[in-house]
Protein backbone atom coordinates (compact mmCIF):
# COMPACT_ATOMS: atom_id res chain seq x y z
CA UNK A 1 0.00 0.00 0.00
CA UNK A 2 2.75 2.45 1.14
CA UNK A 3 4.71 1.73 -2.48
CA UNK A 4 1.59 2.39 -3.95
CA UNK A 5 1.16 5.71 -2.54
CA UNK A 6 4.96 6.44 -3.26
CA UNK A 7 4.59 5.69 -7.00
CA UNK A 8 1.37 7.47 -7.18
CA UNK A 9 3.38 10.72 -5.69
CA UNK A 10 6.55 10.21 -7.41
CA UNK A 11 3.69 9.75 -10.85
CA UNK A 12 2.04 13.06 -9.51
CA UNK A 13 5.34 15.28 -9.35
CA UNK A 14 6.46 13.64 -12.71
CA UNK A 15 3.86 15.28 -14.10
CA UNK A 16 4.12 18.78 -12.17
CA UNK A 17 7.63 18.59 -13.61
CA UNK A 18 6.46 18.46 -17.29
CA UNK A 19 4.09 20.86 -16.87
CA UNK A 20 6.78 23.24 -15.00
CA UNK A 21 8.67 23.25 -18.37
CA UNK A 22 5.83 23.66 -20.30
CA UNK A 23 7.16 23.89 -24.33
CA UNK A 24 10.11 22.78 -26.05
CA UNK A 25 13.50 24.40 -24.99
CA UNK A 26 16.33 24.43 -28.02
CA UNK A 27 17.66 20.86 -28.96
CA UNK A 28 14.31 19.39 -28.35
CA UNK A 29 12.54 17.36 -31.06
CA UNK A 30 9.86 19.01 -31.97
CA UNK A 31 6.72 16.57 -33.09
CA UNK A 32 4.51 16.98 -36.57
CA UNK A 33 0.73 18.20 -36.76
CA UNK A 34 -1.81 17.91 -39.13
CA UNK A 35 -3.63 21.65 -39.04
CA UNK A 36 -6.02 23.17 -41.65
CA UNK A 37 -4.45 25.64 -44.02
CA UNK A 38 -6.56 29.02 -45.17
CA UNK A 39 -7.19 26.59 -48.64
CA UNK A 40 -9.50 23.85 -46.78
CA UNK A 41 -6.50 21.05 -46.82
CA UNK A 42 -4.90 20.05 -44.30
CA UNK A 43 -0.86 20.51 -43.51
CA UNK A 44 1.80 18.32 -42.03
CA UNK A 45 5.55 19.24 -41.22
CA UNK A 46 5.64 15.71 -43.09
CA UNK A 47 4.19 16.86 -46.32
CA UNK A 48 7.53 18.17 -47.41
CA UNK A 49 9.88 15.88 -47.71
CA UNK A 50 12.49 18.38 -49.34
CA UNK A 51 12.55 20.25 -46.98
CA UNK A 52 15.60 20.64 -44.57
CA UNK A 53 13.56 22.08 -41.58
CA UNK A 54 10.97 24.98 -41.07
CA UNK A 55 10.41 27.98 -39.79
CA UNK A 56 6.96 27.50 -37.46
CA UNK A 57 5.89 30.58 -37.02
CA UNK A 58 2.72 31.31 -34.28
CA UNK A 59 1.02 34.65 -35.68
CA UNK A 60 -1.89 36.01 -35.84
CA UNK A 61 -4.60 38.75 -37.96
CA UNK A 62 -4.96 41.40 -35.47
CA UNK A 63 -2.29 41.83 -32.96
CA UNK A 64 -0.21 45.04 -33.86
CA UNK A 65 3.22 43.15 -33.95
CA UNK A 66 1.84 40.46 -35.92
CA UNK A 67 1.17 42.97 -38.85
CA UNK A 68 4.40 44.77 -37.91
CA UNK A 69 6.20 41.83 -39.45
CA UNK A 70 3.74 40.37 -42.19
CA UNK A 71 5.79 41.60 -45.05
CA UNK A 72 9.37 40.63 -43.41
CA UNK A 73 7.21 36.93 -43.38
CA UNK A 74 6.61 37.01 -46.64
CA UNK A 75 9.93 37.80 -47.89
CA UNK A 76 11.46 35.55 -44.79
CA UNK A 77 9.53 32.48 -46.87
CA UNK A 78 10.57 33.56 -50.40
CA UNK A 79 14.28 33.40 -48.80
CA UNK A 80 14.50 30.66 -47.38
CA UNK A 81 11.73 28.58 -49.16
CA UNK A 82 14.06 27.74 -51.83
CA UNK A 83 17.37 27.18 -49.30
CA UNK A 84 14.94 23.95 -47.85
CA UNK A 85 13.30 26.27 -44.82
CA UNK A 86 9.74 27.33 -45.19
CA UNK A 87 7.58 28.97 -43.30
CA UNK A 88 4.38 28.00 -41.56
CA UNK A 89 2.66 30.11 -40.20
CA UNK A 90 -0.01 29.62 -37.17
CA UNK A 91 -2.59 31.50 -35.46
CA UNK A 92 -3.00 30.09 -32.35
CA UNK A 93 -5.95 32.50 -31.07
CA UNK A 94 -9.28 31.22 -29.98
CA UNK A 95 -12.00 33.41 -32.18
CA UNK A 96 -14.36 33.90 -29.59
CA UNK A 97 -12.07 35.59 -27.87
CA UNK A 98 -10.33 37.74 -30.89
CA UNK A 99 -13.07 37.63 -33.70
CA UNK A 100 -10.30 39.01 -35.43
CA UNK A 101 -8.69 35.96 -36.15
CA UNK A 102 -11.32 33.70 -37.15
CA UNK A 103 -10.70 31.38 -39.58
CA UNK A 104 -12.38 33.22 -42.19
CA UNK A 105 -10.51 36.40 -41.58
CA UNK A 106 -7.27 34.14 -41.78
CA UNK A 107 -8.26 33.03 -44.92
CA UNK A 108 -9.25 36.90 -45.94
CA UNK A 109 -5.77 38.05 -44.81
CA UNK A 110 -3.78 35.43 -46.87
CA UNK A 111 -5.37 36.63 -49.74
CA UNK A 112 -4.62 40.30 -49.43
CA UNK A 113 -1.12 39.94 -48.42
CA UNK A 114 -0.85 36.81 -50.88
CA UNK A 115 0.85 34.66 -48.19
CA UNK A 116 3.35 32.33 -50.13
CA UNK A 117 3.08 29.70 -47.02
CA UNK A 118 0.34 27.82 -45.44
CA UNK A 119 -1.64 29.72 -42.66
CA UNK A 120 -2.90 27.22 -40.19
CA UNK A 121 -5.28 27.59 -38.00
CA UNK A 122 -4.64 25.96 -34.53
CA UNK A 123 -7.97 24.60 -33.97
CA UNK A 124 -7.94 22.57 -30.88
CA UNK A 125 -6.13 24.81 -29.79
CA UNK A 126 -2.82 22.42 -28.91
CA UNK A 127 -0.09 22.73 -31.23
CA UNK A 128 0.77 26.36 -29.35
CA UNK A 129 0.66 24.39 -25.88
CA UNK A 130 2.73 21.66 -27.00
CA UNK A 131 5.23 24.12 -28.69
CA UNK A 132 5.06 26.33 -25.72
CA UNK A 133 4.37 29.40 -27.46
CA UNK A 134 3.14 32.41 -25.34
CA UNK A 135 2.51 35.38 -27.51
CA UNK A 136 2.37 36.41 -31.37
CA UNK A 137 4.50 36.48 -33.90
CA UNK A 138 7.06 33.54 -31.96
CA UNK A 139 8.98 31.70 -33.73
CA UNK A 140 10.27 27.93 -33.98
CA UNK A 141 13.28 27.13 -36.14
CA UNK A 142 13.28 23.79 -36.77
CA UNK A 143 16.03 21.72 -38.48
CA UNK A 144 15.83 18.09 -39.80
CA UNK A 145 17.96 15.19 -38.04
CA UNK A 146 17.46 11.94 -39.55
CA UNK A 147 13.44 11.69 -38.80
CA UNK A 148 13.29 14.22 -36.26
CA UNK A 149 12.46 17.53 -36.24
CA UNK A 150 15.30 19.16 -33.61
CA UNK A 151 14.45 22.87 -32.20
CA UNK A 152 17.29 25.10 -33.23
CA UNK A 153 16.19 28.41 -32.57
CA UNK A 154 13.29 30.30 -30.37
CA UNK A 155 12.45 33.55 -30.29
CA UNK A 156 12.33 36.77 -32.01
CA UNK A 157 12.31 37.62 -36.25
CA UNK A 158 14.61 40.54 -35.44
CA UNK A 159 15.65 43.40 -33.02
CA UNK A 160 13.28 46.11 -34.68
CA UNK A 161 9.25 45.57 -34.83
CA UNK A 162 8.91 49.24 -35.54
CA UNK A 163 11.40 49.57 -38.57
CA UNK A 164 12.62 47.11 -40.66
CA UNK A 165 15.02 49.82 -41.61
CA UNK A 166 16.44 49.96 -38.30
CA UNK A 167 17.03 46.35 -37.74
CA UNK A 168 20.74 45.80 -36.49
CA UNK A 169 20.38 41.98 -35.62
CA UNK A 170 18.77 40.09 -38.20
CA UNK A 171 18.03 37.42 -35.17
CA UNK A 172 16.09 34.71 -37.39
CA UNK A 173 17.47 34.84 -40.57
CA UNK A 174 21.16 34.42 -38.62
CA UNK A 175 19.77 31.57 -37.07
CA UNK A 176 19.26 30.21 -40.15
CA UNK A 177 21.88 31.17 -42.26
CA UNK A 178 23.83 29.18 -39.31
CA UNK A 179 22.19 25.92 -39.98
CA UNK A 180 22.43 26.48 -44.12
CA UNK A 181 26.18 26.52 -42.64
CA UNK A 182 25.68 23.86 -40.66
CA UNK A 183 26.47 25.56 -37.45
CA UNK A 184 24.47 25.89 -34.32
CA UNK A 185 22.88 29.04 -34.14
CA UNK A 186 23.74 32.21 -31.93
CA UNK A 187 22.06 33.42 -30.11
CA UNK A 188 19.57 29.93 -30.04
CA UNK A 189 17.18 31.89 -28.37
CA UNK A 190 15.70 35.70 -28.02
CA UNK A 191 12.51 37.53 -26.48
CA UNK A 192 10.50 39.96 -27.77
CA UNK A 193 7.43 42.17 -26.54
CA UNK A 194 4.32 40.09 -28.42
CA UNK A 195 0.63 40.02 -27.98
CA UNK A 196 -0.41 36.87 -25.58
CA UNK A 197 -2.04 34.40 -26.96
CA UNK A 198 -6.01 34.30 -27.07
CA UNK A 199 -7.41 31.90 -24.93
CA UNK A 200 -10.27 31.72 -22.57
CA UNK B 1 -3.27 94.27 -31.18
CA UNK B 2 -5.91 92.55 -29.86
CA UNK B 3 -6.32 90.03 -32.70
CA UNK B 4 -2.32 89.69 -31.85
CA UNK B 5 -2.90 88.66 -28.39
CA UNK B 6 -5.86 86.23 -29.12
CA UNK B 7 -2.88 84.79 -31.55
CA UNK B 8 -0.47 84.55 -28.69
CA UNK B 9 -2.78 83.22 -26.24
CA UNK B 10 -4.11 80.44 -28.80
CA UNK B 11 -0.15 79.59 -29.44
CA UNK B 12 0.03 79.17 -25.42
CA UNK B 13 -2.82 77.22 -25.80
CA UNK B 14 -1.93 74.52 -28.37
CA UNK B 15 1.51 74.56 -26.99
CA UNK B 16 0.02 73.68 -22.94
CA UNK B 17 -2.51 71.05 -24.79
CA UNK B 18 0.34 69.41 -26.36
CA UNK B 19 2.88 69.01 -23.53
CA UNK B 20 0.06 67.44 -21.70
CA UNK B 21 -1.14 65.27 -24.07
CA UNK B 22 2.63 63.82 -24.36
CA UNK B 23 3.49 60.54 -22.52
CA UNK B 24 7.25 60.66 -21.16
CA UNK B 25 9.18 58.61 -23.52
CA UNK B 26 11.87 56.47 -22.09
CA UNK B 27 14.58 54.05 -23.08
CA UNK B 28 15.13 51.20 -21.12
CA UNK B 29 18.51 52.54 -19.59
CA UNK B 30 16.24 55.04 -18.44
CA UNK B 31 13.50 53.46 -16.92
CA UNK B 32 15.31 50.47 -15.22
CA UNK B 33 16.21 52.47 -11.66
CA UNK B 34 12.08 52.33 -11.63
CA UNK B 35 12.86 48.93 -10.92
CA UNK B 36 15.11 48.19 -8.30
CA UNK B 37 14.04 51.87 -6.14
CA UNK B 38 14.99 51.11 -2.26
CA UNK B 39 12.11 53.03 -0.07
CA UNK B 40 9.38 51.82 1.75
CA UNK B 41 6.93 52.52 -0.92
CA UNK B 42 5.49 49.58 -3.21
CA UNK B 43 5.47 49.57 -6.62
CA UNK B 44 3.08 47.99 -8.59
CA UNK B 45 5.02 48.27 -12.44
CA UNK B 46 2.25 47.26 -15.33
CA UNK B 47 3.60 46.46 -19.09
CA UNK B 48 -0.15 47.52 -20.99
CA UNK B 49 -0.44 48.97 -24.83
CA UNK B 50 -3.66 50.87 -25.46
CA UNK B 51 -4.22 48.45 -28.45
CA UNK B 52 -4.09 45.09 -25.81
CA UNK B 53 -7.41 43.45 -25.31
CA UNK B 54 -6.41 41.94 -22.04
CA UNK B 55 -4.65 45.15 -20.62
CA UNK B 56 -7.32 47.40 -21.65
CA UNK B 57 -9.94 44.12 -19.68
CA UNK B 58 -7.35 44.63 -15.95
CA UNK B 59 -7.07 48.42 -16.17
CA UNK B 60 -10.05 49.30 -14.17
CA UNK B 61 -8.32 46.97 -11.49
CA UNK B 62 -5.05 49.18 -11.40
CA UNK B 63 -7.62 52.31 -11.13
CA UNK B 64 -9.49 51.21 -8.52
CA UNK B 65 -6.51 50.00 -6.51
CA UNK B 66 -4.62 53.33 -6.52
CA UNK B 67 -7.83 54.49 -5.53
CA UNK B 68 -8.77 52.45 -2.68
CA UNK B 69 -5.29 53.09 -1.59
CA UNK B 70 -4.08 56.27 -1.95
CA UNK B 71 -3.24 56.59 1.50
CA UNK B 72 -0.97 54.08 1.56
CA UNK B 73 2.84 54.18 0.22
CA UNK B 74 1.57 52.67 -2.80
CA UNK B 75 2.92 53.75 -6.33
CA UNK B 76 1.19 52.44 -9.59
CA UNK B 77 3.04 52.65 -13.00
CA UNK B 78 1.48 52.17 -16.11
CA UNK B 79 4.31 51.38 -18.46
CA UNK B 80 3.06 51.84 -22.17
CA UNK B 81 4.57 49.48 -24.69
CA UNK B 82 2.06 51.37 -27.68
CA UNK B 83 3.86 52.28 -30.77
CA UNK B 84 5.13 55.82 -30.20
CA UNK B 85 4.30 56.68 -33.61
CA UNK B 86 0.82 56.38 -32.24
CA UNK B 87 1.31 56.38 -28.36
CA UNK B 88 0.15 60.58 -28.30
CA UNK B 89 -2.48 60.09 -30.00
CA UNK B 90 -4.16 57.20 -27.93
CA UNK B 91 -2.80 57.45 -24.79
CA UNK B 92 -4.57 60.62 -23.54
CA UNK B 93 -7.88 59.94 -24.38
CA UNK B 94 -7.23 56.40 -23.03
CA UNK B 95 -5.87 58.03 -20.11
CA UNK B 96 -9.47 60.02 -19.73
CA UNK B 97 -11.31 57.19 -20.45
CA UNK B 98 -10.31 55.12 -17.92
CA UNK B 99 -9.80 58.13 -15.53
CA UNK B 100 -6.48 56.64 -14.85
CA UNK B 101 -4.62 59.06 -12.20
CA UNK B 102 -1.28 56.70 -11.98
CA UNK B 103 1.73 57.90 -13.58
CA UNK B 104 1.97 56.30 -17.02
CA UNK B 105 5.22 56.25 -19.67
CA UNK B 106 6.24 55.15 -22.81
CA UNK B 107 8.98 52.47 -23.19
CA UNK B 108 10.32 53.18 -26.39
CA UNK B 109 13.55 50.44 -26.53
CA UNK B 110 12.41 48.44 -30.02
CA UNK B 111 15.22 45.89 -29.28
CA UNK B 112 12.95 44.07 -26.48
CA UNK B 113 15.63 41.19 -26.45
CA UNK B 114 17.73 43.23 -24.81
CA UNK B 115 15.97 43.83 -21.55
CA UNK B 116 13.09 41.82 -21.18
CA UNK B 117 15.20 39.63 -18.94
CA UNK B 118 16.36 42.22 -16.72
CA UNK B 119 12.93 43.02 -16.46
CA UNK B 120 12.01 39.66 -14.86
CA UNK B 121 14.20 36.43 -16.28
CA UNK B 122 11.03 34.41 -16.39
CA UNK B 123 8.82 36.61 -18.64
CA UNK B 124 8.29 35.97 -22.21
CA UNK B 125 7.47 39.08 -23.58
CA UNK B 126 3.58 38.64 -23.54
CA UNK B 127 1.82 41.49 -22.01
CA UNK B 128 -0.24 42.02 -19.75
CA UNK B 129 2.36 41.42 -17.49
CA UNK B 130 2.97 43.13 -13.74
CA UNK B 131 5.98 43.36 -11.67
CA UNK B 132 5.03 44.13 -7.72
CA UNK B 133 8.12 45.18 -5.33
CA UNK B 134 8.99 46.48 -2.76
CA UNK B 135 12.26 46.24 -0.13
CA UNK B 136 10.77 43.00 1.09
CA UNK B 137 8.75 41.60 -1.93
CA UNK B 138 9.68 41.26 -5.59
CA UNK B 139 7.58 38.98 -7.70
CA UNK B 140 6.76 39.00 -11.81
CA UNK B 141 3.08 38.29 -13.08
CA UNK B 142 2.72 36.90 -16.81
CA UNK B 143 -1.30 36.84 -16.60
CA UNK B 144 -4.32 39.11 -16.08
CA UNK B 145 -5.44 40.28 -12.95
CA UNK B 146 -9.21 40.87 -11.32
CA UNK B 147 -9.20 43.28 -8.84
CA UNK B 148 -9.86 41.17 -5.90
CA UNK B 149 -6.23 39.25 -7.51
CA UNK B 150 -4.43 42.51 -7.65
CA UNK B 151 -5.42 43.19 -4.10
CA UNK B 152 -4.86 40.31 -2.48
CA UNK B 153 -1.06 40.32 -3.77
CA UNK B 154 -1.06 43.68 -3.09
CA UNK B 155 -2.51 44.28 0.45
CA UNK B 156 -0.68 42.33 2.77
CA UNK B 157 2.86 43.73 1.28
CA UNK B 158 1.47 47.32 2.09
Amino acid sequence: MQKLLFLTLGFLLAINTVQAGDGYSVGDKASDFKLKNVDGKTVSLSDYTDAKGFIVIFTCNDCPYAKAYQDRIIALDKKYKAKGYPVIAINPNNPEVSPGDSYKNMQQRAKEKSYTFPYLFDEKFEVYKTYGATRTPHVFLLKKENKDLVVSYIGTIDDNYQDPGKVQQQYLANAVESLIAGKSPDPEMTKAIGCTIKQK
Amino acid sequence: MNSMKIFVAFILALITSTVFSQTQKFSFKQFEPKLHLKNDTTYVINFWATWCVPCRKEMPAFVELQEKYKNKKLKILLVSLDFPNQADKLIFPFKKKYNIQSEIILLNDPDSNSWIDKVDNTWSGAIPATLVYNARFRKFYEQSFTYDELESIVKPIL
